[in-house]
C-alpha cells in the first residue's frame, strides 16, 4: 500500500471559521466556543484511499493581521492550503487572492490548492456568488467547496478527500520533493503489532489487521522522486 | 479601630521561630524572580518625564543572549535577523493592504455621529460601572475600553488625551491621578499608549497603576515593546486596535482575574498543592525529557491558574507578574484545548523585546493540566511536541495525573482541599500567607476552576455596582477587604508592620515580616492575644505542609 505523508496549511481571515472547519472534520463536532487561534494549531490526520493512504500534516493558523508575519514559518515545505473564506465577507474573499500571490511567489513547489468557502449555513447574507468563486478557484487551479461547520459533515469531509487525492496524483507525478512516499505493505509501520489503531479519518471503512510476525513490520523505503 | 504598632506583637512567634530557622514556604533557591512589585510600583508613580523615556529605550535582550550563548551558527543569527525584519512594519503594511478584513471596523466608527457620542456616555453600557479602564495611543485613538464600544468614545478619549498632554506640554510633569469624591481616575503614560482608570473601588492608587501596567504588560505580550515603539513611531496615528484584534479579549479576562485573585495584588504565584512526591517526578519526567533539546528556556506546567511546576534554563528565571500573563492567556484561550499550538509569546519581564516560541498543549483529555514549552528556536515544533508525549506519557505511567487530578477536582481526602477544617482554629474565616523569598502564595480558600468560571459569567452581565446585603462572604469579598490593608502595609511613606483591626463584622490582622506577609480574617470578638496564638498555630501549620502547598525546589536543565 502506498503512503503518502504531506502538509497542508490553513490560511485564510480571522473569523472566517478555519478552526471550525479543522476541528468539524477531525473531531467531528462543532463547538460555538472556540477562541482566536494564537499562532497556529497543529493537527495530524490519515485519510484512506481506495489504494493509497494520506498522512496529512495540518497547520490552521491564526487569521489576525498580526500573526501575518509568521504565515512564512507554517506554508514553508506545504504541499496544499486550504484557502478558507467567509461567502458572507467580500474582504475575507479578497484576502484570499492576496494569500494565493503569498505562496505563488514564496513555495517554489508545486501545491495542491482548494478554494473553501464557509458558512454556506448564512445563505440569507451571502456576499460572495458562487460563480465568482469557482471562476476564480478555476483561475489558480484550484477546487472550489462551499461548507458548513455548523452543519454540514459531508462537505468538509469531501474538501480533506479531494486534497488527498490530488496529492496522491501529484506524489505520482513525480514533481514533489518535499512530498514523502513510500510503500508499505501492512498499511502504517507505526502501529505496535497487538495495539488496535485508533483511526481519525477513515471514509473507506477498512478494518486495520497488524502484522503479528516481525517479519511482516515494513520499514517503508523513501522512494526517492527527485533529482 | 485599626491600630498598627511596629514592635510588640510578633514577638511571641519569634521566640518559636529561632532566625535560623527559615519561614514557611521558603528554600534558598527560587525559581521566581522576588522582586516586590509594590516597591516597583511606587517607583513607577514617582518617577519623572525623562527617566520614563530613558527607561522605556534601554532594554537588553534576554532573548538574543540566550541564542548567543547557544552559539548558533552566524547563518542562522542572520536568519534570524531576516525574519526579524520581516515583522517590521513594512511586511505589516503590505499585509494590511492584503487583508483587508478589518475594514469594517472603519467604517463602522464613520457612521457615528457626534450626538449619538454624547448621549454614548450615559447609556447603561457605561454609567454605573464599578471600575472603567480605557487604553488609547497618545495621539488620542481608542484602542480599548473595558465596557461598551471603544469606536463611540472617541470624544473621551480626545479629552484624557488632552489632560494628560497639557500636564506633561505646559507643567513638564505627570498626570497621575484625579480624585473625586466617590471616584479615582488613574492616570498611567507608557511608551506610546495612555492607560486610565476609573473606579469606585477600595484600591488604592498604587493597586490601580499595577493592574494599569498589567494591561500594558498584556498588550506588550502579544507584541513586543519594539514592535509597539515602532509602530506607532512611523505613524503615530496608527489604530492599535487592528494588530490586537482577538487580543482584547485577553485584557478582560486579566481584568477580571486581577480582581478576583490575591495573587496580583501580592505579586506572588499560587501553586497546585500536590504530594512532594508526585511534584518531584512531574519535575524530573520534565528534566529528563528535555536536557537534550539545547534552545528550550523554560517549561512550565499549570493548572486552574496554578503553577504545578517550572523548570527553567540555567540563571534565569521567572517574574510573577510573566506567569500571570501566561495563566491568563491559557485560561482564556479555549483554542488550546483542542491541539497543539505553536504560539509567539512575549514575556515583558524577561525580555520586552522580542518573542519566545511557546509549545502550548495539554497534558491529557483526561487531564487539564497545560504544558507550554519555551524556546527561542522557531523551528522547534517537532521536537518540543515528541517532547510533550514523551512527558504525557511517563506522568501517566508514575500516576502523576490522578495526583493532579485529584488536587484540582479538591478530593476531600486531601489537607489542602479545605485548610482551615485541618488546621482546626475554628476563630479564622480565611487567610493568605505570601513567602516573600520565593514569591508564592498561599490561601485558605484555592479558587477552583468552576468558580472562576461563575465569576465570569456573573461579570459579563454585569461589573454595576450593586449594593447587596451579603449573608457569607466568598473569598473574592474577603480579598476585597484585604485591599486597603496590603495598601498601608506596603505604603511607602509610613508603611505598617502590623495591623489589627476589630469591628463589628470580624477582625483582620495584616502582618509583614522580612520573610512573609500574613492576613487573616476572624471573628468580630477576637482578642489581640488570642489572635497571636492563632497565628502562631496557623504559621505551624503552613510550616508543616510547605511542602506540599508551595515549590521548594528551583530546578534547571
Amino acid at each position: 500500500m502506498k503512503v503518502i505523508e504531506a502538509k497542508i496549511v490553513v490560511l485564510g481571515s480571522q473569523g472566517v471559521g478555519k478552526t471550525s472547519l479543522v476541528v468539524r472534520y477531525i473531531g467531528k463536532m462543532f463547538s460555538k466556543h472556540i477562541s482566536p487561534t494564537i499562532g497556529a494549531s497543529f493537527f495530524t490526520c490519515n485519510i484512506n484511499l481506495d489504494n493509497a493512504r494520506v498522512k496529512l500534516q495540518v497547520w490552521d493558523t491564526a487569521g489576525q493581521e498580526r500573526f501575518r508575519s509568521m504565515a512564512p514559518m507554517y506554508y514553508r515545505n506545504a504541499n496544499a492550503a486550504l484557502l478558507v473564506f467567509d461567502i458572507t465577507s467580500v474582504s475575507s474573499f479578497t484576502a484570499i487572492k492576496g494569500w494565493v500571490k503569498e505562496l505563488q511567489s514564496n513555495v517554489p513547489e508545486a501545491m495542491v490548492l482548494s478554494v473553501v468557502g464557509n458558512k454556506s449555513d448564512l445563505e440569507q447574507y451571502r456576499a460572495v456568488t458562487v460563480s465568482e468563486a469557482t471562476q476564480f478557484a478555476a483561475s489558480i487551479g484550484a477546487h472550489y467547496c462551499e461548507t458548513s461547520a455548523l452543519h454540514d459533515q459531508q462537505g468538509i469531509d469531501q474538501v480533506f478527500l479531494n486534497t488527498a487525492s490530488a496529492l496522491l496524483r501529484l506524489s505520482s507525478s513525480n514533481t514533489m520533493s518535499s512530498l514523502r512516499a513510500y510503500d508499505s505493505s501492512d498499511g502504517d509501520d507505526k502501529i505496535p503489532t497487538g495495539c488496535p489503531t485508533e483511526e481519525d479519518a477513515t471514509h473507506t471503512g477498512k478494518v486495520e489487521l497488524p502484522s503479528w510476525s516481525i517479519d511482516n513490520i515494513a520499514h517503508g523505503d523513501v522512494q526517492k522522486n527527485c533529482c | 479601630m485599626a491600630s498598627s504598632s511596629k514592635d510588640s506583637f510578633p514577638t511571641t512567634s519569634n521566640q518559636e521561630n529561632p532566625p535560623d530557622e527559615l519561614e514557611p514556604g521558603a528554600c534558598y533557591e527560587s525559581i521566581l524572580n522576588p522582586t516586590d512589585s509594590f516597591e516597583e510600583f511606587a517607583s513607577e508613580m514617582s518617577s519623572s518625564l525623562q527617566e520614563r523615556n530613558i527607561l522605556l529605550n534601554t532594554k537588553s535582550s534576554t532573548i538574543h543572549e540566550i541564542q548567543s550563548e547557544i552559539g548558533e551558527s552566524l547563518k542562522e543569527n542572520t536568519q534570524i535577523k531576516s525574519t526579524k525584519s520581516t515583522d517590521d512594519l513594512q511586511g505589516k503594511e503590505e499585509s494590511m493592504t492584503a487583508s483587508t478584513s478589518n475594514s469594517n471596523l472603519i467604517d463602522q466608527s464613520e457612521d457615528d455621529t457626534d450626538n449619538e457620542k454624547d448621549d454614548y456616555l450615559q447609556s447603561p453600557e457605561l454609567v454605573n460601572k464599578e471600575k472603567h479602564v480605557f487604553i488609547l495611543s497618545s495621539a488620542g485613538k481608542p484602542i480599548y475600553s473595558r465596557y461598551g464600544n471603544e469606536d463611540k468614545l472617541a470624544g473621551l478619549c480626545g479629552v484624557i488625551q488632552a489632560l494628560v498632554s497639557v500636564v506633561e506640554e505646559q507643567n513638564q510633569d505627570i498626570l497621575r491621578s484625579i480624585t473625586t469624591k466617590d471616584c479615582k481616575a488613574v492616570f498611567l503614560v507608557k511608551g506610546p499608549l495612555i492607560l486610565v482608570a476609573v473606579s469606585k473601588s477600595n484600591e488604592s492608587e498604587t493597586q490601580l497603576v499595577l493592574q494599569l501596567t498589567y494591561a500594558f504588560n498584556q498588550i506588550v505580550s502579544v507584541l513586543t515593546l519594539t514592535q509597539l515603539n515602532r509602530i506607532f513611531e512611523q505613524r503615530r496615528n496608527y489604530d492599535l486596535r487592528r494588530l490586537l484584534s482577538g487580543a482584547e479579549r485577553l485584557i478582560d479576562h486579566l481584568l477580571i482575574f486581577m480582581e478576583k485573585d490575591p495573587a496580583f495584588l501580592l505579586g506572588a504565584v499560587r501553586c497546585l498543592p500536590l504530594p512532594e512526591k508526585a511534584r518531584e517526578n512531574i519535575t524530573s519526567a520534565i528534566q529528563s525529557t528535555c536536557s537534550k533539546i539545547r534552545d528550550l528556556v523554560f517549561a512550565i506546567m499549570l493548572a486552574g491558574n496554578q503553577l504545578i511546576t517550572l523548570v527553567r534554563m540555567k540563571k534565569y528565571t521567572l517574574h510573577p507578574s510573566d506567569i500571570h500573563l501566561l495563566f491568563n492567556l491559557v485560561r482564556s484561550s479555549e483554542s488550546f484545548k483542542t491541539a497543539e499550538s505553536w504560539t509567539p509569546i512575549c514575556l515583558p519581564k524577561f525580555d520586552s523585546t522580542g518573542f519566545l516560541h511557546g509549545h502550548v498543549s495539554y497534558i491529557s483529555e483526561d487531564c487539564q493540566a497545560c504544558l507550554l514549552l519555551l524556546t527561542v528556536q522557531r523551528d522547534a515544533f517537532f521536537p518540543l511536541s515528541q517532547a510533550k508525549h514523551t512527558i504525557a506519557e511517563k506522568l501517566r505511567r508514575s500516576n502523576c495525573l490522578v495526583a493532579i487530578n485529584d488536587a484540582l477536582n479538591r478530593n476531600e481526602e486531601l489537607p489542602t482541599t479545605n485548610p482551615l477544617k485541618h488546621i482546626g482554629i475554628p476563630e479564622i474565616r480565611h487567610f493568605m500567607y505570601k513567602c516573600k523569598s520565593t514569591a508564592q502564595l498561599f490561601t485558605s480558600d484555592p479558587i477552583s476552576l468552576d468558580k472562576l468560571q461563575d465569576y465570569r459569567i456573573r461579570h459579563k452581565e454585569g461589573g454595576d455596582i450593586c449594593e447587596k446585603k451579603v449573608e457569607k462572604l466568598s473569598d473574592i469579598d474577603y480579598v476585597r477587604n484585604y485591599r486597603q490593608f496590603c495598601a498601608q502595609i506596603h505604603c511607602m511613606s509610613t508603611p505598617a508592620k502590623l495591623i489589627f483591626r476589630s469591628n463589628s463584622h470580624d477582625t483582620i490582622l495584616a502582618w509583614i515580616t522580612h520573610g512573609f506577609e500574613l492576613y487573616v480574617t476572624f471573628d468580630p470578638l477576637m482578642e489581640k492575644d488570642q489572635a497571636i496564638r492563632a497565628v502562631d498555630r496557623l504559621l505551624k501549620w503552613i510550616k508543616r505542609e510547605e511542602q506540599r502547598i508551595f515549590i521548594m525546589h528551583a530546578p534547571t536543565f
